[in-house]
């Protein structure tokens, strides 16, 4: 019995890590731009379909990793240069559409170069299963909290006692001041794509070795890495992790508890139940009307 | 009203003539579906271009309507009418019961409740196999009322046709009313058009539901047209899809729906020449007209041709 339930909780942190990135990411471009980025989810895919290529192509693995990273992370800042930053002051659903047609863009650049099958990749350290108290913990997961845990503390670190990072921060309170106290907002904007496209494929690449990986798993990677940003309200750093890794949990209790077919519905039953209780997310700061 | 007096003119004439000079079946079929695309669109438009309230999740609503009927008629045995009628009137219910939190909402949170919405929607069609035929798809029976069958594709395009000019007038009526003006302001302040005396809430519930109904009827429509349905008509790329046309013609313009609608549905086919390259090309077309066109086709052509006129 509580053999079961921590198998499932264990199941559910680890793929609540990946989300929680994808939800990062989702925070850093919403809080430079006030832009959702849909094409989130096909940052990860890339980085994890990349990853396969080259392995496949003989590149030993942690190299295929750091270049996958480094291919995702100049495609982001490609999307803001070539899409966002020629868009300039549009209104959001023009840019929410543009980021679309930027997901359609990737994922049809997969689709042509990298195929349609699904790939494995190979495990960072063996798969001898690890036994905790009854349940069982592929190595592969520790890599994904251990990652995201690792990630998170820089992120914080990056935020808290960086220029850049700081500079970041002023820009998602308020752009104006930001821009008059001298920070290149555009920077900042480039910026967050790159970091927000790196994290995605850091995820998209940790988690391949335990759900497989294709062209198309972006989709609902991305859309559910929107509803752990949501969940913890938009815009909060921490939010983001902590929807993440209820996400993860929610999910893979469902699974284990109700119905395996419906689990990929259970982030989008939440995520209504929140909304229609907390209008704000979980952590979101309440909004007041300027008219 | 004397602007789109004229809009209206051209697209009977254009209805009207289109059999004349349409070829083949490949292109009467095109038409159909543009026409009975086009009519979710200007009810999405009522309720994204015009109220400012997005959603991502009108494909739900048409499944709800598509799937409404093939059950109905094809299980049940019902009269195509009477399962049209009850799927649109089951898809109101539904639309009336969330749209009240839902519309409780704004921005982004607004599209991610109508996003999960849309998803529940089309992963219960997924799911529920003994009902729906799950991924595989069902057949759907054609259209008939008391004796008299919807069949072949003039039959089809007169239907389709009748209908967008049906929806379309109903649409530029609405926005020319009391409620249409009232739906503008909360567009543009919902503050300020609540202090004005304005029952914000009711109406945005009002339009929410509309354009849900309106996407349950042609989904029912289409789904007896094509004759065969997959979960993709609920999914959330046609959401995806809806939107996109409603932006890409025009925010807040009837016939910009209409011509985004015959963009987006043509495009694909055009570019099925591209083998495999459909998905790449349809994204770098669709970031290329956002970026040049913000405002959508329709509202940037009228700013270029009408400049100094106004």
């Amino acid at each position: 019995m509580l053999s079961q339930f921590l198998q499932f909780l264990l199941s559910g942190v680890t793929v609540g890590a990946t989300y929680a990135l994808a939800a990062i990411g989702f925070t850093l471009i919403y809080n430079a731009s006030g832009v959702i980025n849909f094409a989130q989810g096909e940052f990860m895919a890339l980085g994890g379909m990349a990853a396969v290529f080259l392995a496949n192509a003989g590149v030993p693995l942690p190299l295929a990793i750091v270049l996958a990273v480094t291919v995702a992370t100049a495609v982001g800042m490609l999307v803001e240069k070539l899409a966002i930053e020629p868009a300039g002051r549009a209104e959001v659903v023009t840019l929410i559409i543009i980021t679309i047609g930027a997901s359609l863009t990737i994922r049809g650049f997969m689709q042509v170069f990298l195929g349609k099958g699904s790939h494995a990749l190979p495990p960072f350290s063996g798969e001898a299963p690890i036994a905790i108290l009854g349940a069982t913990l592929l190595p592969q997961s520790l890599w994904v909290i251990g990652v995201t845990g690792a990630v998170v503390l820089m992120l914080s670190w990056f935020f808290g006692r960086t220029l850049t990072g700081k500079a970041m921060l002023a820009t998602s309170y308020n752009k104006l001041a930001a821009q008059l106290v001298g920070i290149n907002t555009r920077f900042i904007l480039l910026l967050s794509f790159g970091l927000a496209a790196a994290l995605g494929a850091v995820g998209g690449i940790l988690i391949a070795p335990v759900t497989y990986t294709s062209y198309d798993v972006g989709v609902m990677l991305g859309l559910k890495g929107f509803v752990a940003a949501t969940l913890g309200g938009l815009g909060s750093g921490a939010g983001a992790v902590a929807g993440g890794l209820v996400l993860g949990v929610a999910e893979a209790m469902t699974a284990g508890y109700i119905s395996s077919a419906y689990k990929d519905a259970t982030p989008f039953v939440l995520i209504l139940l929140i909304l229609f209780f907390l209008p704000q997310g979980l952590f979101g700061k309440k909004a007041t009307d300027r008219v | 009203m004397k602007k789109s007096f004229r809009g209206l003119m051209l697209l009977a004439g254009v209805l009207v003539l289109l059999p004349l000079v349409l070829p083949n079946a490949y292109y009467y079929d095109v038409a159909i579906r543009v026409a009975l695309n086009a009519c979710v669109a200007i009810g999405l438009n009522l309720l994204i271009g015009y109220t400012g309230q997005i959603s991502l999740g009108h494909a739900g609503f048409l499944g709800i309507g598509a799937y409404g009927s093939a059950i109905l008629t094809g299980r049940f045995d019902w009269p195509p009418i009477a399962a049209l009628l009850a799927a649109a009137l089951a898809t109101g219910a539904l639309a009336l019961l969330v749209a009240r939190p839902i519309l409780k909402l704004k921005g982004h949170y607004l599209a991610m409740a109508t996003l999960g919405l849309g998803i529940i929607l089309s992963i219960v069609i997924v799911n529920e196999t003994a009902w729906t035929g799950g991924p595989d798809g069902m057949p759907v029976g054609g259209f008939g009322l008391s004796g008299w069958q919807i069949a072949g594709e003039r039959a089809w395009y007169g239907v389709a046709a009748v209908l967008l000019m049906l929806v379309t007038v109903l649409a530029l009526n609405l926005i020319d009313s009391p409620a249409g003006r009232a739906l503008q302001a909360i567009h543009g302040s919902e503050v300020a058009s609540r202090v004005s005396g304005v029952d914000t809430t009711a109406f945005k519930v009002r339009v929410f539901v509309l354009s849900a109904v309106l996407a349950s009827v042609t989904g029912s429509l289409s789904a007896h047209y094509v004759g065969f349905l997959t979960p993709g008509v609920a999914g959330f790329f046609h959401s995806i899809e809806l939107v996109t046309m409603v932006v890409v013609g025009g925010m807040a313009s009837v016939f910009g729906s209409i011509l985004g609608t015959a963009i987006l549905t043509m495009l694909p086919q055009l570019l099925s020449a591209f083998e495999g390259w459909e998905t790449l090309a349809f994204g770098v077309i669709l970031m290329l007209t956002m970026i040049f066109l913000p405002r959508g086709l329709v509202p940037s052509l009228r700013l270029k041709l009408g400049r100094g006129k106004k």
